[in-house]
């Protein structure tokens, strides 16, 4: 699966670098590679030439009359007002251009409706920052994050050929399937948008959005949340890689294996070096981007974990906030977010790192308990 | 009535009151619509320097100035302080200065509310800045407040927030009051609604938009103060509300809130045109008609700005077509300016400057309208850069350049100076083309798939982004020259007469330059 997705990634990378290095003075939208997308493109280039022919004639009478009947030279102001057939004429046929333009764009828009039928169901979640992605076909899911590092973006380090445009885990699709997306958010309104499909969809918390997306070639496609959602709006991108049908199944059973790997590691036991280890990891990626890296938050919206009471209280008030969240602020309900192993290893992490000294651990089998206990 | 009349006379032969009170306790039109005029040039300066530290900040790739955070601030404070500081106010203070002068009325109808309604506008505006020092930062969720990222989300100070643009609205809406009753009462006779000029048209209908619609928004902000502080759940899904619902009500108000920030500047242009091309404005009934018919339509198009929410295709449809529609009436509009132009005897001083820019961009911003009514294609262009370009296309060279029009046609006789004619033309070159390098390459920004609001953004962007800087430092340092040219034509100049423009019409060119305190306390007579 890795040499596969090494080489369709080395063949599409070379493919698609001269598009990527020219693209800095890009004009114009990108056809796409979904049959959508090509409508969008057609229905754009379509509009824009209409316009661009009527500012042609709008504006050559403009520049005549700027240019030839100047006062400076000499010439006389004529006296008419109005004519009612030019008035009739410049109401009607303008009329007649919007109902042209009107019939494409009834009809890709009706298509771009139709969600039925797929072949594949992806729902996709948005959180602040990042992006839960869900086959619910085949009952697994992950999450989404930006994987371009601080360094890069605060100018310590330079920046990478695909900076903030880059993710750990890429959304998966075959080619040539219909896929369904269901969108929807955990927290506030983001919009989940690859411009090369031609799918941009509002992820509202309540509702559940449908669009679909048939990818005619395999590649790596990136796009950006395109509703404002805060601090870190510009810092959940999204990446989308299309592969073949063969590769797409390998990896389904890959991830269903894995799903159920995780789940037994539940029942592992866990020293308190390992959970510290995965805990690090688990608070860097879903955690500081409000507590920060080093626990310090940003109050008043994000408390500083460092030395707050909470994370050196009792154990079943810490995990509490962490499982359920804190209704009315930002603090999301982890729960059902995170496994039962990240959960206890980011708590545990939380009260041991920094200066938080409490020498405890929480293990996932607690976790486990804990869940049972709530349902 | 007679001893009514008299006291009247007598207290036209004084002057204005000495010191602060006289603009404090003022109820003069040309005092108020000074003051107005005042206001939105600091609020103008205030939102514009907010827009450079956006600018600096998109310099570069990479975090170089701001945080994410106060980022948001600025977008949401520059937006908020712009529509609601600049543009409305401005054109308040036109309408002042202008209406009562143009249709031969004394002052406004209600003077004291005039008075109040400007004096609020000061006091919201405090609070909303202040916001910028609190705990917490300033209002951060964008210039359209979604919920629940304005509601659960928004910092401690969105309750001031609230308080602010309730301030602004009461202020809106007493001012549209007063517009309505001047217009509607106080005409001199012989003035029938279709001999009025166009800038009294533009406004009057700008009035019933703001009645309309003020209270709309009133009521979205009262909705969220309750989500936020009494525990109800109106746009909070959670509880069995709807972050949809918030939405709905923001562009029912948001929709009409942008035609009244471009019709009076319709108005205005409609009296510029004709008056530099020396030949009578072109198709008046249906200039009348067609701002009717805009008006009319902007109620039944909001849902164009939210074409990406998941309505139901019949409502896409339907607000697609509804929304295209606009374009017929503006292009009247626009085909009756080239008209008027055509075959005139043009001469080019700075208010027609500004006033052909007006025309020429705005219909570039009314292009781009048109593509994105389009709904399958603004699920491309939707909150791109390519928005940005579109409204800031319809606000800068539209409503500010109608404005500066505005001001440098009418500068002769509120000071009864005319404004030194180069530096003019200048500030309208460096605006030009300030205003062009900033926002003509956010089109390709948008389109080559560059979010709006972001702080930070991927390498290809990166070349569009600096020269969009360069031209907003650029638009933005030459507005100093304007405060410089106005405070020169203020202080002296060569005497304008009472009409300093050969091809000027209306009642106002009657008056002598400056235009007295009082004026028209006997109305005149309209053939």
């Amino acid at each position: 699966m890795r040499v596969h997705a090494k080489r369709a990634g080395a063949l599409l990378g070379g493919l698609m670098f001269p598009a990527w290095s020219q693209a800095d003075w890009t004009l114009n939208m990108r056809p796409g590679v979904t049959g959508i997308s090509n409508d969008i493109f057609s229905l754009h280039m379509t509009i824009l030439w209409i316009c661009v022919a009527i500012g042609i004639v709008v504006f050559g009478v403009m520049f005549w009359s700027i240019f030839a009947h100047r006062k400076s030279q000499g010439h006389k102001a004529s006296n008419f007002h109005e004519n009612t057939v030019v008035e009739i004429l410049w109401t009607i046929i303008p009329f007649v251009i919007l109902v042209i333009m009107a019939i494409p764009a009834t009809a890709t828009l009706i298509n771009m409706y139709d969600t039925t039928e797929p072949d594949v169901n992806i729902r996709i979640t948005g959180y602040q920052w990042k992006w839960q992605y869900q086959y619910v076909d085949d009952n697994f899911g992950y999450f989404s994050n930006l994987a371009t590092p601080p360094d890069q973006i605060s100018n310590r380090e330079d920046k990478g050929e695909h900076y903030l445009l880059e993710v750990d885990n890429p959304l998966i699709v075959p080619v040539g399937k219909k896929i369904r997306f269901l969108v929807t958010s955990n927290d506030v309104i983001h919009s989940w948008w690859v411009p090369e499909f031609g799918v941009k969809k509002d992820a509202i918390p309540g509702y559940i959005n449908e669009t679909w997306a048939k990818v005619d070639e395999p590649g790596i496609y990136r796009g950006q949340c395109t509703e404002l959602c805060g601090k870190n709006h510009g810092f959940m991108p999204i990446v989308v890689k299309a592969v073949p049908q063969p590769e797409y199944a390998a990896w389904v059973s890959d991830q269903k294996a894995a799903a159920e790997k995780e789940r037994e590691l539940t029942q592992k036991d866990w020293t308190m070096e390992e959970l510290m280890a995965r805990g690090e990891k688990v608070y860097q990626t879903t955690c500081a981007a409000c507590h920060q890296p080093d626990g310090s938050g940003s109050p008043p919206a994000f408390p500083a974990l460092n030395g707050s009471p909470i994370a050196t209280g009792d154990q079943a008030g810490h995990i509490n906030v962490v499982f359920n969240g804190r209704a009315g602020t930002a603090m999301q309900a982890f729960g059902k977010q995170l496994s039962e192993v990240d959960l206890a290893a980011v708590i545990t992490y939380e009260r041991n790192a920094w200066g938080n000294k409490k020498g405890d651990m929480v293990t996932p089998k607690q976790i486990l308990d804990y869940k049972k206990k709530q349902q | 009535m007679s001893a009514v009349a008299d006291t009247h006379t007598q207290e036209h032969h004084h002057g204005p009151a000495r010191g602060f009170t006289r603009w404090l306790l003022t109820t003069n039109h040309k005092d108020i619509g000074t003051m107005y005029l005042v206001f939105s040039f600091t609020m103008f300066l205030l939102g514009g320097s907010m827009a450079m530290v956006i600018r600096a900040e998109l310099f570069q790739p990479g975090l170089q100035i701001v945080q994410p955070e106060f980022f948001n601030q600025m977008t949401t404070m520059h937006g908020l302080i712009m529509v609601f500081g600049a543009v409305m106010p401005a054109f308040v203070g036109l309408a002042n200065w202008m209406i009562p002068m143009m249709i031969g009325a004394p002052d406004m109808a209600l003077p004291r509310m005039n008075n109040w309604s400007f004096w609020l506008l000061p006091c919201a505006f405090l609070i909303l800045v202040s916001t910028l020092f609190m705990k917490g930062g300033a209002p951060n969720f964008g210039w359209t407040f979604y919920a629940p990222l304005s509601t659960t989300y928004g910092p401690p100070s969105t309750t001031f927030f609230i308080f602010a643009i309730h301030m602004m609205g009461i202020s809106s809406i007493m001012g549209a009051i007063n517009v309505i009753a001047t217009i509607l009462n106080l005409r001199a006779p012989g003035m029938t609604l279709m001999k009025m000029p166009l800038f009294v048209w533009t406004w009057l209908i700008t009035a019933f938009l703001l009645i309309a619609v003020m209270p709309v928004l009133a009521g979205v902000v009262t909705m969220m103060l309750m989500d936020i502080n009494f525990g109800t759940s109106f746009f909070d899904a959670s509880g069995g509300g709807d972050p949809v619902l918030f939405q709905h009500v923001f562009w029912f108000f948001g929709h009409p809130e942008v035609y009244i920030m471009i019709l009076p500047a319709f108005g205005a242009v409609s009296h510029i045109i004709p008056a530099f091309s020396r030949k009578p404005l072109f198709g008046y009934a249906s200039m009348v008609y067609a701002v009717g018919a805009i008006a009319l339509l902007s109620f039944v198009v909001w849902a164009h700005h939210m074409f990406t929410v998941g309505i139901p295709i019949a409502g896409q449809l339907f607000f697609m077509y509804a929304t295209m529609l606009i374009a017929v009436p503006t292009g009247v509009k626009v085909f009756n300016w080239v008209a008027t132009m055509f075959r005139g005897s043009l001469s080019f001083e700075t208010p027609m400057l500004f006033a052909v820019a007006f025309v020429i961009l705005f219909t570039i911003g009314g292009f781009s309208g048109l593509m994105l009514a389009i709904a399958p294609s603004d699920f491309q262009y939707h909150d791109t850069y390519f928005v940005v370009a579109h409204f800031h296309y319809v606000l800068v060279p539209g409503a500010i350049f109608g404005i500066f029009a505005s001001a440098y046609f009418w500068l002769p006789k509120w000071t009864g100076h005319m404004y030194d004619e180069t530096l003019g033309k200048t500030h309208f070159w460096l605006s030009f083309i300030g205003m062009n390098l900033a926002f003509f390459p956010m089109h390709f920004l948008g389109l080559a798939g560059m979010p709006r609001r972001i702080p930070d953004y991927a390498l290809q962007f990166a070349d569009f982004n600096m020269v969009s800087s360069i031209g907003a430092f650029t638009f933005g340092a030459t507005q100093l020259l304007f405060l410089f040219i106005v405070i020169k034509c203020i202080r002296g100049g060569k005497e304008a007469p009472a009409k300093p423009w050969e091809g000027a019409e209306g009642l106002e060119w009657t008056l002598p330059s400056p235009a007295p305190y009082h004026t028209f306390a006997t109305p005149p007579e309209v053939k």
